[in-house]
């Protein structure tokens, strides 16, 4: 059994973002970069599926530059078997189509029996790229899962998508398919100091691949600071303590609920 | 040349999001001349039709195959792919649900396009349109243009469009017989987990806690918030996930969305799928360490600072106050 697990490296969560000189995205040279959060749960599905099974290879699947390597390298360390680095500079210029084209045709030829992603990631949110990507392979697609009953594998998968205000379905997949995860769906290992050695001697294969234009490709225009829609007392100048007296003074005076 | 908006339904029981759809495609039409249609896929004569064709509307077209009474991906590209080529529309308009985020992409993808998803607002430039969407966590926005010919999809956020403004009309009702072919997964029925034994939607104040909260330990200083307020505590996804509260005490898309009179946010820093179940609380009172912090945008009250000295000065201020 083999499943291809894609990750994506983003910008770090807490970092402070400058646009960049372009207006069409942050300036990424300054910013902390960290796996997408939803592709390490992917990559942790992955890994536990391939426990439960007793036999498999994981392999993980990066677009984006060299500065990706960290993601593989990490994700190496935690149990990865081996990787594929769809090498791209400026990925942030390509449009979800064209990034699930490009990894398509990385992994064609590898007939993944599973294919994993996080649900989005978190700078672009496009949000598609799973989905695009299974079109793309020819392969059915489920997303937002957030159990898998590893119990059930064989010719099919059992998986439990989340839907909306607290509902759960069921579905049965026919293999191959691919699937976008949930963040949650269970708790993250740590890499261990034997993770991280053992990394070293694992394959990554870097591939070059020939972008396509698209013809029906969204272009970011203009990144900006959100517009605000409220207008926003900020109390305390900076000091928390005075910001909660003020608040209570407020919560009495104006909301009026004490 | 037309608008086509999906109305998305689970036994014939509406959505309420399809009608800020409705709102959304019927804005859009005025903007650019288009008139806007209604597709509805069903295995039956959907019980729907009749409400949706009060809305002002072209026509209202069921797209209909014994396969489309549960949802599937494959059913619902398959059927939306036959009705696009049919009626050849300028926009396909949708709510971000996550259905549609489900089906939107491979039915765009398999017509050579791609979605332009979870927009907040647009404008109308020169007869097409630059949509807004938000990115980075809700740090920043985009402009985005469209590519390449017609059909375009868009998807609109929950809550960019007010489905009480969509406006009220006759329209026409058609069925259109479409083809399914295989589809390669079998639905059960959906559920709901653990009925919710916390209904956060009937609360009027509610202390809400986020990562910046740090460890389990710390959830007792909102805990006595909320008590001296007579609050309910609730929580951003990351803090369930971690099973520091249960899956009950959620806000959010995939948790509970609720409106109560008072918002706390304590340590959250207010990504999209949390905004959108609770921006439409009365007061809203963020407390966070940074500034930037898209959860400052829609908060009426904010205090940049450290939620750990914030929090007891304000649970001892209010027992005063409360005498």
């Amino acid at each position: 059994m083999k499943i291809i697990v894609l990750m994506k490296q983003v910008a770090n969560k807490d970092a402070v973002l400058r646009i960049g000189p372009d207006e069409k995205w942050i300036n990424e040279t300054d910013v902390a970069q960290q796996t997408n959060e939803s592709d390490g749960y992917a990559l942790e599905e992955a890994l536990r599926l391939k426990e439960a099974k007793g036999e498999g290879e994981v392999v993980v699947c990066s677009l984006g530059s060299q500065s990706a390597k960290t993601v593989i390298k990490d994700a190496l360390a935690r149990g990865a078997d081996r990787a594929i680095h769809v090498v791209a500079d400026d990925a942030n210029k390509l449009s979800p189509y064209q990034i699930a084209k490009a990894i398509a045709d990385a992994i064609r030829d590898e007939n993944a029996d599973l294919v994993f992603a996080g649900l989005q990631s978190d700078d672009a949110s496009y949000g598609q790229t799973g989905v695009i990507l299974a079109e793309l392979l020819g392969i059915p697609h489920a997303t937002i899962v957030i159990e898998v009953d590893r119990g059930s594998l064989g010719d099919t998968l059992r998986v439990k998508r989340e839907l909306e205000s607290g509902w759960y379905q069921w579905f049965t997949y026919k293999l191959p398919t691919l699937l976008t995860i949930q963040s949650g769906i269970s708790q993250i290992r740590y890499a261990s100091l034997k993770g991280i050695m053992a990394a070293k001697k694992k394959e990554i294969r870097d591939v070059t691949p020939s972008i396509e234009a698209f013809a029906g490709a969204q272009t970011i225009q203009k990144v900006y600071m959100p517009l605000k829609t409220k207008q926003t007392q900020m109390l305390g100048n900076g000091d928390a303590k005075a910001g909660a007296v003020e608040l209570v003074e407020k919560l009495k005076t104006e909301v009026r609920v004490i | 040349m037309s608008i086509l908006v999906f109305i998305e339904h689970k036994d014939c029981v509406l959505n309420k999001t399809s009608l800020e759809a409705i709102t959304a495609a019927q804005s859009i039409g005025k903007d650019l001349g288009l008139k806007v249609t209604a597709v509805i896929p069903c295995d039956k004569d959907c019980d729907l039709v009749q409400e949706i064709a009060g809305y002002d509307l072209e026509k209202v077209i069921v797209a209909k195959n014994e396969k489309l009474g549960t949802y599937t991906p494959d059913a619902y590209a398959d059927a939306w792919e036959q009705v696009i080529k049919a009626t050849n529309p300028q926009y396909v308009v949708m709510a971000h649900t996550y259905q549609v985020r489900d089906f939107a992409p491979k039915v765009a993808a398999r017509l050579g396009r791609e979605v332009v998803g979870d927009c907040i607002r647009y404008t109308a430039e020169s007869g097409k349109l630059v949509l807004t969407r938000r990115i980075f966590l809700g740090k920043l926005d985009a402009d985005v243009t469209l590519g390449g010919d017609a059909p375009y999809f868009v998807t609109f956020q929950s809550g960019a469009f007010r489905g009480d403004n969509a406006e009220k009309g006759t329209a026409a009702v058609e069925t259109m017989d479409v083809n399914v072919g295989d589809v390669r997964m079998t639905p059960e029925a959906p559920f709901q987990e653990a009925k919710a034994s916390v209904d956060l939607t009937k609360s009027e104040i509610i202390v809400a806690i986020g990562r910046g909260i740090k460890s389990q330990e710390n959830i007792a200083i909102a805990e006595q918030l909320a008590e001296a307020l007579g609050a309910d505590i609730a929580a951003s996804r990351p803090i369930c996930d971690s099973e520091w509260l249960p899956i009950d005490r959620q806000i959010g898309s995939s948790g509970q969305t609720v409106a109560p009179k008072l918002y706390i946010a304590l340590g959250i820093s207010g990504a999209i799928q949390h905004i959108v179940g609770m921006k439409n609380s009365g007061t809203i009172v963020a407390i966070n360490k940074d500034a930037e912090a898209p959860i400052f945008d829609i908060a009426d009250y904010g205090i940049v600072g450290d939620l750990f000295e914030a929090v007891p000065v304000l649970t001892e201020e209010i027992k005063k106050a409360k005498g």
